[in-house]
């Protein structure tokens, strides 16, 4: 490709980096696209519920701005409120271009899309496909993809694994450096801009829900070559996954929302067949604790009631972490056409079938609302954020887009379910009209970096492998990953405190001079995938120092983050009205003066430097509480 | 009674340009073991059953829930998803081979690349004016339409059914049941159809669907169970309709 031509960069192939691809080579301009293995089998796949957008179409005066009242209420305020007014806004239109690409949405008896109801919401207003969304939202856009490299417009590199950007004197982001995974041959590829869209980061915390590629790394090299982090502390723990060694795999929220009700027998004791226990003999804590949402509630609530019912007061299904996750009332008719796909992992990886026995599940690491951080442009008009415009998930590094679960926009301290497969979407579209908007305005193409500029960036990566391949330390990557998830699974996770967390801190400062010492086991030039492993490992670590570090300042409960010390409790039995609750509302808003604020981290030499900004909530003012019961 | 170790067997490669050559490992019993975590706890302690300290096997996964398609292999002789495949119901030891049809990277890994090719080949997308709102859905769509459709958009481009296919292979240039199943989809889909003719057009010349054999040996193996043959056959007839039309005009 001649260097005069301008061109995107886009990294990573899951539905973020897809559609970024796919509004790239709209604006006609030529798209390279990076991923760690065929786009197609990236993580988006793995998601199974649905996909938001109010449709209204299930007679339940749904409305938009309800939408966006949920998704700022379930993110518990934190996030910026124009950009999900604007994402909600346009949702049903993202929803209908995803039918028209094809999606198998399923369908109502007269042709139409199907809407489900979600968690944190009391309308039906999740469209989905079986129970496997993600998967049929990201092939129709890997085919759009496809169509637009047919075209000659994308460049597939798949294979490829990016290591660092590469930034002229001006700080300005020209390129990146990335590392082919079959010859391990590294190169330096010029780019008028860069969009990272690189997803999740749970294999931090190993067994998760996420799949082995979710490291986080590629948003960790870009955070340590200067790139802003924000919110990196609020991690959603999914309440309901089957426990696993390798790991903890997703049931759905569509199977509470389709009618499934957690309990525990109230006898921990009870050693009986869950069918032979009397309804008066089971508890359905979701239901007792939040009659109003019931097992509905959103994610972080649903979590840390499993959490106290097994961890508190024992309740755990014969002495073990586990809870019910009931479907056994419903036909199978309808659990086939609806949920099938779930039910069939649950039956491949337990060996039990789910229409006939209740599911055993509990909480696990599932999605990081925290991410890199990025600018937008507020619309004053309408108070939502201006499209297009170049600055709209523009990291703070100029030139630098992100968009997908590695950014940090949109969810604030919990996303709601079937939102992020929205945000996915919808901001990689927003990045792909920025970074092309953006190109357009600048003065200088990717032809006028000086070539030694690339040279310099690639050589010190190449350095790091020799170094790496040369190594005779005495640590072995794979055991500083299971310490790795040992020390965020265990000290940095559904419930909190500073004592612990000034633990993991120390733990991690340890564990990060000890990756300093690795040796590897394949010492080879070809498709030596520890080689490329290890030094995720070791950027996954400095993730971790900014997760755990946001944790241990951030003195209060807000979503996911959840520190007992700092709780405000809503006073049992009031509600609006009573002057104990008034009192308390008048504490959670002196509270959100000071902790309603962005979680910003800054990488140093000596570990994150974190400090706070405001957040815009312009839309919804933080006046009532989150109340779900 | 449960065993102590688990078996597992090897074949492996250094480099494509390379012979194959055979490793046998030990693995200390756990339970609810799949492939994939077996491999991993080889990974991360390499040492043979002979006390040799070795190089880490290579393989490709990534979702480990069935999803997407990375972690096909053969495991005793019979290609499948690494992840689902459960040790406690496999006979020992463990046979892991890479799949037969593509050419090895390294290891178990494979280079899938001709399946992408072939879907780039065989127009397997709808095309749209644009990624735009254009203010309106894809036409209705029948529950029982989208309930055939539905399958048959599962397909992860695993190769399960391309290694199992006898006509599927370096020497051949037949395009495979996975592509043949996604030209079916597409052609059912009510906008996918004002494009069926070129789709029918790829697989019509060489390489195309006449070089089926009809073995069968597709569907059995498919991780999803997608009909492939019921969709190959039903192509048979839109070929042959098709061929009969460009043969007398409309």
């Amino acid at each position: 490709m001649a260097t005069d031509s301008p061109r995107i960069i886009v990294v990573g192939g899951g539905l973020g980096g897809l559609w970024a691809t796919i509004k790239a080579a709209e604006a006609g301009f030529k798209v390279a696209l990076f991923s760690l293995f065929p786009v197609k089998r990236s993580h988006s796949a793995c998601a199974q519920g649905g996909i938001n957008a109010v449709l209204d179409t299930k007679g339940q005066r749904d409305s938009i701005w309800q939408h966006i009242v949920d998704t700022i209420k379930g993110g518990d305020y934190l996030a910026d409120q124009p950009p999900i007014k604007t994402m909600c806004e346009e949702a049903p239109g993202l929803i209908m271009t995803f039918d028209r690409m094809g999606v198998t949405f399923n369908r109502t008896p007269e042709g139409l899309m199907d809407l489900r109801l979600f968690g944190g919401v009391k309308n039906k207003r999740t469209a989905f496909a079986g129970s496997t969304t993600g998967q049929q939202l990201l092939y129709a856009c890997d085919e759009q993809v496809r169509r637009h490299e047919a075209a000659g417009l994308v460049e597939k590199h798949e294979w490829w694994e990016f290591l660092s950007l590469i930034k002229d004197s001006h700080g300005v982001c020209r390129g990146i450096v990335a590392m082919n995974l079959w010859d391990m041959h590294v190169e330096a590829f010029s780019a008028d801009a860069v969009i990272l869209a690189t997803g999740g980061l749970g294999y931090i915390y190993g067994r998760s829900t996420n799949s082995t590629s979710c490291t986080g790394a590629a948003a960790s090299r870009a955070y340590q070559q200067g790139a802003l982090f924000m919110n990196g502390e609020f991690i959603q723990f999914h309440p309901t996954a089957i426990p696993g060694d390798d790991k903890n795999r997703l049931i759905s929220e569509a199977a509470r929302g389709e009618g499934g009700r957690v309990w525990v027998p109230r006898d921990p004791k009870d050693t009986r067949d869950p069918a032979d226990i009397p309804e008066a003999e089971r508890f359905y804590f979701l239901e007792e604790w939040y009659p109003a949402y019931g097992n509905t509630v959103p994610r972080d609530i649903a979590s840390r009631a499993i959490w106290k019912v097994v961890k508190e007061m024992g309740l755990g299904i014969g002495g073990e972490d586990v809870v019910y996750l009931d479907l056994t009332h419903r036909s199978r008719e309808f659990l086939d056409a609806r949920l099938a796909g779930i039910l069939e992992i649950y039956e491949k990886f337990v060996g039990v079938d789910p229409h006939t026995h209740p599911m055993k599940i509990f909480p696990t690491v599932h999605y990081s609302m925290g991410g890199l951080w990025i600018d937008w442009e507020k619309e004053s008009k309408t108070g939502g954020m201006k499209q297009p415009s170049p600055r709209n998930h523009q990291t703070s590094i100029p030139g630098l887009f992100a968009c997908g679960e590695c950014d940090g926009g949109y969810h604030g301290a919990n996303r709601l379910g079937a939102n992020s497969l929205l945000s996915a979407s919808f901001s990689g579209r927003v990045a792909g009209e920025s970074a092309s908007l953006y190109i357009k305005g600048l003065s200088t193409t990717r032809g006028s970096v000086p070539p030694s500029l690339l040279e310099q960036e690639k050589k010190r990566q190449e350095e790091i492998n020799s170094k790496l391949l040369a190594s005779s330390g005495k640590e072995n990557p794979f055991t500083l990953h299971r310490r790795l998830c040992d020390i965020m699974s265990n000290k940095v996770g559904v419930i909190r405190d500073n004592k612990t967390l000034d633990e993991a801190l120390a733990e991690l400062a340890e564990l990060k001079e000890r990756s300093k010492n690795i040796a590897l086991d394949d010492r080879s030039t070809w498709s030596n995938s520890p080689l490329a492993q290890a030094r995720q490992i070791q950027d996954m670590i400095v993730l971790g120092e900014v997760i755990a570090k946001g944790a241990r300042v951030r003195d209060e409960c807000r979503g996911s983050h959840y520190k007992p010390e700092f709780e405000l409790k809503i006073p049992e039995g009031k509600f609006p009205g009573d002057p104990e609750y008034d009192q308390y509302v008048d504490k959670w808003m002196a509270n959100n003066e000071k902790w309603l604020k962005t979680t910003v981290a800054k990488h140093t030499a000596a570990g994150p430097e974190i400090s706070f900004r405001d957040v815009d909530t312009s839309i919804l003012p933080p006046e009532t509480p989150r109340d779900y019961r | 009674m449960k065993p102590e170790k688990i078996r597992v067997r090897i074949k492996r490669q250094d480099s494509p340009q390379t012979k194959p050559y055979w490793q046998e490992f030990a693995v200390p019993y756990r339970e609810r073991h799949n492939v994939v975590s077996l491999l991993m706890a080889i990974r991360e302690n390499p040492v043979t059953s002979a006390g040799e300290r070795v190089a880490p096997p290579v393989w490709d996964c990534n979702c480990l829930e069935e999803v997407c398609g990375a972690c096909s292999m053969n495991i005793n002789g019979k290609p499948r998803q690494a992840c689902s495949a459960l040790v406690d119901q496999l006979e020992q030891p463990i046979v892991l081979e890479p799949l037969t049809k593509f050419p090895v990277v390294r290891d178990l890994m494979v280079d899938r690349r001709r399946m992408f090719e072939a879907l780039l080949k065989v127009r397997a997308w709808i095309p749209i004016d644009g990624a735009y709102d254009v203010h309106t859905g894809a036409p209705r769509i029948s529950p029982k339409e989208w309930e055939i459709n539905y399958v048959f958009s599962r397909c992860m481009t695993c190769g399960c059914c391309m290694e199992a296919c006898p006509q599927f292979h370096e020497g051949s240039s037949f395009i495979g049941p996975a592509p043949l199943g996604q030209v079916w989809l597409f052609n059912n889909h009510p906008t996918g159809k004002y494009f069926r003719e070129e789709r029918l057009h790829a697989i019509m010349g060489d390489g195309g669907i006449t070089d089926c054999g009809n073995a069968q040996n597709c569907v059995e193996v498919c991780p999803k169970e997608i009909p492939l043959t019921t969709a190959i056959a039903d192509l048979g007839r839109q070929t042959t309709l098709q061929w009969l039309k460009d043969l007398f005009g409309k």
